[in-house]
């Protein structure tokens, strides 16, 4: 007889199994026995089936296929004795779940089972039913199960009907209307097993039906309430005991209903007051079932409508529970904490401290939740001590934690910083430990704070230093710092800028120089910190004319690099500081404000950025990006439309304006922000050898721009514009500086953008300008699917004698407002009216609906060889623009 | 709810499943190596529970075997703890000084046991239960 046998004992197989020493041993031993089994399976062999099977589960359980067993179970659980039906039905649980189309088969089955007159086996059945029934095996049998939930038999099988029940009602809610009384009957009974599932049941269906829901409110309230009383004030039951607690699993079901019923309803919450009180209060906390109660009940105390006297006891629990020694407690009170803070603050801010410890406990379960809490918690008054400690625990951290940490530190800093000196101080400790961990956005935000802080410059910028010397593995403190050295180099040296609390450094011009050094040819360093430092050291060479040539041989240097954007910029810049150095003060002053503003607005909504995509100094991208054109000259060209640009719609795409040429605005005035981009065009010119623009037309862009920006300086009544527009020139140069408009990409006009159709709700037109020479009338039309968008037809006519020649007109608009300008139809006005310029605007209200339009305007002309200048205020817009 | 219980050796073995949430076959197999290897890897003073998958894990170590049950985010884990220690238990009592032996060799008669875990209430009416 073969050894492996059917005749094998399941002891005896197992015992084998475990007896091999390898893994390839054990599938050897598994196989003889998975086809003897299948042997005996063909063979029909009844005697030894129930036994075969339990291999077979064993061996399943190990991970082996059995599919082929599956058959068997269902013969199995046809068959009449109770041995094998009991075997069949623990394959059919384990082998089968409830996905599988086999189990259709087995509904017949399992229905005749039900109404066997066996109990033993009605208890099989329903056992199985309860652990895998399908929704349609639910549907079919459901009739059955409820009959035995009402049925007066031994408590047994009314625990398992239930159970059943719970799970039909799981699978198909709908038929939870035709339990609920037999529910409800079921919280009567005196048998705590079929306590505790009555109340289970109950509490699943109130989750999935509302009908139930009111109707245990109504009428089973009491009753629970009266339940738990009991309970609570029982004497010892031994049978029910564990631990000194009567049934504390009843306890927490009860509660769990409680929970359930209370939720949202003034009335029963007011039932349930007793006797939470009496729970929370008397029961004993030195063994886990006790805390166990206490934290359910403070659960649904949390839950319930509101009664002030229990919040407070229960947020004392959980402050008792924090101070426990064991972990469990503590992440228990910790995770109920961060509901009880939505509910009331000020409790939890008691014990901020022991939250605080808990930020540095050895598990790492417990500094997760502590961590979340603590965040939560802070607020303007304890942000400054708060963040303090979590900055001190990073010093001490373990990597995993470190970036959750600094994130939740960044963003407290970013939204509870008092002033902009502590914000600073902040982030650059947090670089200093956790660099790497930082995000971009993170630090570029940073650096938006730091360009609006000009007090702050000085300060900043030594204290980066300061940090990079102690400090310089960390990427992005490098960076940020560079950053900065680049900008406020002078500063730097010169000490200018002292706050009281500093102690003076000197650092000479060289040194800083080595440090940009360092940071650029350091190995580990990436290629943004690299690009970063080029671009710094280009300011540099203009800031430090003593050390120019030093910083040359360094640029030089990158000439060979063997990446494409170091390469590219290594280049341009030589050639600047080489051949174009009058221009090269001009580029690098400083950058604009950046503002913060938009960005955190960009942030927030992820405006896409009005990037001119001909700027393709990406500093990420890799090797071998092509840029457009190859011409380091029009590049150059792209940086400067974007400078161009800068002062208007900031914060469009202030990255490119970081990590790219920082051509800001130069002026005949050096040492403030915000300045005109005169001699920046004039170089650009220069540089330009692309079209021929005219004189005229470069020279009348030229003054656009520069009284635009004298107008941004003088603050009128509109401040800080965000969107200034100039109108291109005139047509008699539209070719050349159309093609000039093309490369200085969104110059603020542009000749491409769709002339809107007028259509859509139509407004009155306005006069909007008139003076003794001229007149401007506005009208309007709107798209009818844009509401905010309007397009101005302007329409300007000269009421004097003389012929106006050069005809500009410029329009600046407050923040909330964007606004394109499009060509003029021409630059010479007829006089007395005989003739007239149309000029098309689009305005686009961000605030639609809140604020109308406003609009100032400058129109410039040259009447009778004199130049006339006008200009003036708008607010008539029709409302509702 | 609980979704799943699993026992766990010391060496990563499993030593008994009972699934109550539906799981194919490689998911079954998939969970059992995750949370393996993350619970076997917990320092013995840490917590008894887990974040894991959305879902709570709260496990607890009896000689060389981990109990492991995974249920909901709401539900209470000292309950869940208190089910555990009742489940061993009630296997000591039935048993008689239970070790990992005898669950190995007597898995088929756990069905009877577990169906009343859920709710289990009286010791001696479980016996009675199990013992049929």
């Amino acid at each position: 007889m073969n050894p492996f046998s059917s005749g094998t004992r399941l002891r005896d197989m197992i015992r084998a199994i475990r007896a091999c020493k390898t893994a390839a041993e054990e599938r050897a031993v598994v196989r003889k026995e998975c086809a003897s089994i299948r042997a005996s399976i063909s063979e029909n062999d009844q005697d030894y089936m129930h036994r075969n099977l339990a291999k077979l589960m064993f061996i399943h359980m190990l991970g082996y296929p059995t599919h082929f067993g599956q058959m068997e179970c269902l013969k199995l659980i046809a068959s009449p004795g109770f041995p094998e039906k009991r075997i069949g039905y623990l394959g059919l649980m384990l082998l089968l779940d409830e996905r599988q189309e086999v189990l259709m088969l087995v509904t017949n089955s399992i229905k005749q089972d039900l109404n066997h007159t066996n109990q033993y086996i009605v208890g099989l059945a329903l056992c199985a039913l309860g652990n895998i029934c399908s929704a349609e095996m639910a549907r079919d049998l459901a009739p059955e199960v409820e009959r035995l939930l009402q049925f007066r038999d031994p408590n047994i099988r009314k625990k398992q009907a239930a159970l059943c029940t719970i799970r039909i009602i799981k699978k198909v809610p709908d038929l939870a209307e035709n339990f609920i009384n037999a529910a409800a009957a079921l919280l009567k009974e005196k048998h705590h097993g079929v306590l505790i599932t009555g109340a289970q049941l109950c509490t699943d269906m109130c989750k999935v039906s509302t009908e139930a829901h009111e109707h245990f409110r109504k009428k089973c309230l009491d009753g629970v309430v009266k339940l738990l009383r009991d309970l609570a004030n029982s004497p010892y039951a031994p049978e029910y005991d564990i631990s000194g607690i009567t049934d504390p699993l009843l306890h927490i079901r009860l509660l769990r209903l409680l929970y359930v019923l209370g939720q949202g309803d003034a009335d029963a919450s007011d039932t349930m007051n007793d006797v939470l009180a009496q729970v929370a209060t008397k029961t004993e906390t030195n063994k886990n079932a006790g805390n166990a109660i206490l934290y359910e009940c403070v659960a649904t105390i949390m839950n319930i409508e509101d009664n002030g006297g229990l919040r407070v006891l229960a947020v004392n629990i959980l402050g008792r529970f924090l101070s426990s020694r064991d972990n469990n407690i503590r992440y228990v009170a910790l995770n109920m904490l961060m509901k009880a803070i939505s509910l009331d603050s000020q409790a939890v801010q008691r014990h901020r401290a022991t939250i605080l410890e808990c930020v540095k406990d050895p598990d790492a379960s417990i500094r997760k939740r502590a961590l979340e809490l603590v965040y939560l918690l802070v607020n303007e008054s304890n942000a400054k001590p708060l963040t303090k400690e979590l900055v001190d625990y990073l010093e001490v951290s373990d990597p995993e934690f470190k970036g959750d940490l600094t994130a939740k530190i960044c963003s407290i800093v970013e939204k509870f910083s008092p002033e902009k000196l502590w914000y600073i101080d902040q982030m650059v400790k947090v670089l200093s430990e956790a660099g790497n961990y930082v995000k971009d956005e993170v630090w570029h935000a940073l650096i938006v704070v730091i360009t609006n802080a000009p007090n702050l410059h000085g300060y900043t910028v030594r204290a980066l230093y300061k940090a990079v010397q102690k400090s310089s593995e960390q990427e992005t403190l490098v960076r940020v710092a560079v950053w900065c050295i680049g900008e406020y180099g002078e500063m730097l040296v010169g000490n200018a800028g002292m706050l009281d609390v500093e102690d003076p450094i000197t650092v000479t011009e060289a040194e800083a120089v080595d440090l940009v050094e360092t940071a650029i040819k350091c190995h580990t360093s990436d290629l943004t910190t690299q690009a970063i430092c080029l671009v710094a050291l280009l300011k540099l060479s203009s800031r430090y004319p003593s050390c120019a040539k030093r910083i040359n041989d360094i640029v030089l240097h990158q000439k060979g690099s063997l990446v494409l954007e170091l390469q590219q910029r290594a280049i341009e810049f030589n050639s600047i500081i080489g051949k174009h150095g009058k221009i090269r003060s001009a580029l690098v002053e400083r950058m604009p404000v950046l503002d913060e503003a938009t960005y955190s607005g960009r942030r927030a909504g992820s405006v896409p950025a009005v990037v001119s995509t001909s700027l393709g100094t990406q500093p990420k991208m890799s090797n071998g990006v092509a840029k457009p054109t190859s011409a380091p000259l029009v590049d150059l060209l792209d940086l400067s439309s974007d400078d161009v640009q800068t002062p208007s719609s900031s914060g469009g795409d202030f990255l490119h304006d970081l990590l790219g040429v920082d051509l800001s605005p130069a002026s005949p005035v050096s040492g403030t922000n915000n300045k005109a981009p005169k001699n920046g065009t004039d170089a650009l010119l220069d540089l330009l050898s692309v079209g021929a623009p005219t004189a005229q037309s470069s020279s009348s862009m030229l003054d656009m721009l520069s009284s635009e920006q004298d107008n941004k300086r003088s603050e009128g009544l509109l401040d800080n514009f965000a969107s200034l527009s100039t109108s291109s020139a005139h047509s008699s140069s539209a070719v050349s500086s159309s093609s000039m408009m093309d490369l200085l990409d969104g110059f603020g006009t542009s000749s491409s953008v769709p002339v809107a159709e007028t259509s859509g709700p139509s407004y009155p037109s306005v006069v909007a300008f008139e003076s003794g020479s001229l007149k401007v009338t506005f009208n309007f039309s709107k798209e009818p699917g844009n509401p905010q968008t309007t397009t101005i037809e302007a329409q300007f006519v000269n009421k004097s004698p003389d012929i106006y020649s050069n005809f500009v007109f410029q329009a600046a608009v407050p923040k909330f407002l964007q606004l394109h300008l499009e060509p003029a139809s021409g630059s010479t006005l007829p006089a007395s009216g005989k003739g007239s310029i149309t000029q098309k605007l689009k305005v686009s209200n961000s605030q639609h609906g809140k604020k109308s339009l406003v609009m100032r305007v400058r129109i410039n002309y040259k009447a009778k060889d004199k130049d006339v200048l006008e200009d003036g205020q708008i607010s008539n817009f029709p409302h509702g623009l | 709810m609980i979704h799943f219980v699993l026992l766990i050796s010391r060496q990563g073995k499993v030593r008994l499943t009972k699934w109550y949430s539906p799981y194919s076959q490689k998911e079954r197999t998939k969970v059992i190596r995750e949370l393996s290897g993350m619970i076997l890897t917990r320092a013995p003073k840490l917590c008894n529970f887990v974040e894991w998958r959305g879902y709570k894990v709260v496990y607890k170590r009896y000689a060389s075997l981990y109990f492991c049950m995974c249920i909901d985010q709401d539900d209470n884990e000292l309950e869940v703890l208190e089910i555990i220690h009742h489940f061993v238990e009630i296997l000591d009592r039935y048993f008689g000084s239970v070790c990992e032996l005898d669950l190995i060799f007597n898995f088929h008669k756990d069905s009877l046991v577990e169906a009343a875990k859920e709710q289990a209430s009286s010791i001696s009416n479980m016996i009675a239960q199990a013992t049929k």
